[in-house]
Order: C-alpha cells, then structure tokens, then sequence
C-alpha cells in the first residue's frame, strides 16, 4: 500500500494557498484606502475552494494563450470586486472597516488551516519514525 | 510564494502616507507664511495616489501597491490681508498669506497616520503567519 502525501495533506494545501492569495488581495485593498479611483477587490473562497477541490487545480489550462473566467491566470483563483456599502465621491470602493474584518478573519483561518496541515505532517514524521514523541 | 508581495504593497502604501504627512507638515508650518506678491505666496501642497497599475497588468489581477504620482500645489487664491505696518506689504499696505486650510491639514494628518498604522498592521500579521508556516511540522 503506497502512500500519497498529496491525498493526505487533503484540501488543507490549496486552502493555506488560496488563504495566502486572499491576504495580498486585501492588504492591497488596505494600502489603496486613500487612492482614488481605487476599486476594493476580493476572492468568493467558497466557490474557489470547491472548484480547486473538485478538480484539483481549479480549469485545466493546455496551452499558455487559454484563458479563464475573470480573467485570472492559469493557477491563480478568480478576482472579484466588492460592492461597495458607501460609496465615496472619488470613486474609491474602499471600507477599511470592512476590510480590517476581513483581513483578521482571513489570517486566523489561516492559520487554522496551518495548523491542520502541521498536524498532518506531525502524523507522517510519527509514523516515518515508528514512535510516539 | 505570494506573501511576500505584501510587504511590497504594505511598504508602498506606508510610504505613500509619509509623503501625505510631509507635505502636511509643510503645509501646517507654512500656513502663516506671508508674502508680497500673490505669486509668492505659500500654496498648500497635496499628493496624488494612484494605484500600482503597470504592475497589475503584469501579473495579471493580482494585488497591487500605490505609487504617489506627483505633488500638486493647490490652486485656491491666497489670502490678501491689509496689514500697512507689516515689511513685507506692497505700495497698497496688502500682505498675501497662504491658502492653507488648517482644519483639513490636521484632518488629513489624522487620515494619513491611521492609514499607515493600518499598513503597519497587516505587515505585522503577514510576517506573523509567515513564521507560523515556517515552523510547520514541528
């Protein structure tokens, strides 16, 4: 019986990445609060979950002029914009509320998925080693 | 790996609001500056952000920093105050003080050390999580 590190890891991978993904989208968001014309952007991590979930890598991409929804690159989650709760008058979607919220909730589970992913390799040194630490 | 780039973004946007809270203070120091010509006198100074745009296309949607595209001085008249007994007045007795408004530099002071505070947060829980997951496994 062979092993598959990459099945054993689980979803938890591709979450600590599109986690990671969705840090830089909202610390973009959070520098930009002052520039005007600044559109706030964000990922839907449910639906980009479930599709890299389902087929492993999100849409496979056979040749390098493919393109995919929303323009995103190949290997690169989807971006959306968010729908702005009070608009201000330079144009800019920005609420640094909003986005301080999301920032806090995307790195505590973050590192929850973090810890998920350590508990699984803690498991696969435990069983390399054949004893318990 | 992508965190990284938010010390990119971070840092650009913290030095984008230093430059916010220079020209602020130059324009707090300054709002008192006299002058005997119109022309002369102090103009308050704001910067212009714009997004990181040539970058975004780049990497194609992904985050992007702010880059300050430049200082521009504000076009409002100064004020020309009647002041006879002061050096600097022309042959009519005017002075030209500047035309900085004191209420919205501090405004603009408060707005710009917030914002950087809040770069300074995220760059403090970027750099957190990233020692979390170098330390994975163990």
């Amino acid at each position: 019986m062979s092993l598959n590190i990459d099945k054993h890891f689980g979803v938890h991978a591709q979450a600590v990445q599109l986690r990671s993904q969705r840090t830089e989208l909202l610390a973009a968001n959070i520098a930009n609060a002052d520039t005007p014309g600044y559109k706030a952007r964000d990922l839907d991590f449910q639906s980009v979950l479930r599709r890299t979930a389902e087929t492993g890598e999100g849409l496979r991409v056979t040749h390098e002029r493919h393109m995919l929804p929303n323009g995103a690159a190949p290997g690169q989650a989807p971006v959306l914009y968010r729908v702005p709760i009070q608009p201000s008058l330079d144009g800019n979607t920005v609420d640094v509320q909003q986005e301080q919220a999301a920032f806090a909730e995307n790195a505590v589970r973050y590192q929850a998925s973090l810890e998920f992913l350590s508990g699984r390799v803690r498991g696969l040194i435990t069983a390399i080693k054949g004893q318990s630490q | 790996m992508s965190l990284f780039k938010i010390f990119d973004i971070a840092g650009s946007g913290m030095s984008a609001q230093s430059v916010r809270l220079n020209t602020t203070a130059s324009n707090l120091a300054n709002a008192n500056s006299v002058s005997t010509t119109e022309d002369g006198a102090y103009r308050s100074r704001q910067p212009l952000f714009q997004a990181a745009l040539d970058q975004a296309f780049e990497s194609n949607g992904a985050a992007v920093g702010v880059r300050v595209l430049g200082v521009m001085e504000s076009s409002a008249p100064p004020q020309r105050l009647f002041e006879p007994g002061n050096p600097l007045a022309d042959a009519e007795g005017y002075i030209y003080k500047s035309n900085v408004n004191i209420a919205e530099e501090m405004a603009n002071m408060i707005s710009a050390s917030r914002s950087f505070q809040n770069n300074i947060e995220v760059l403090n829980t970027s750099k957190d999580l990233m020692l979390r997951t170098l330390q994975m496994g163990r």
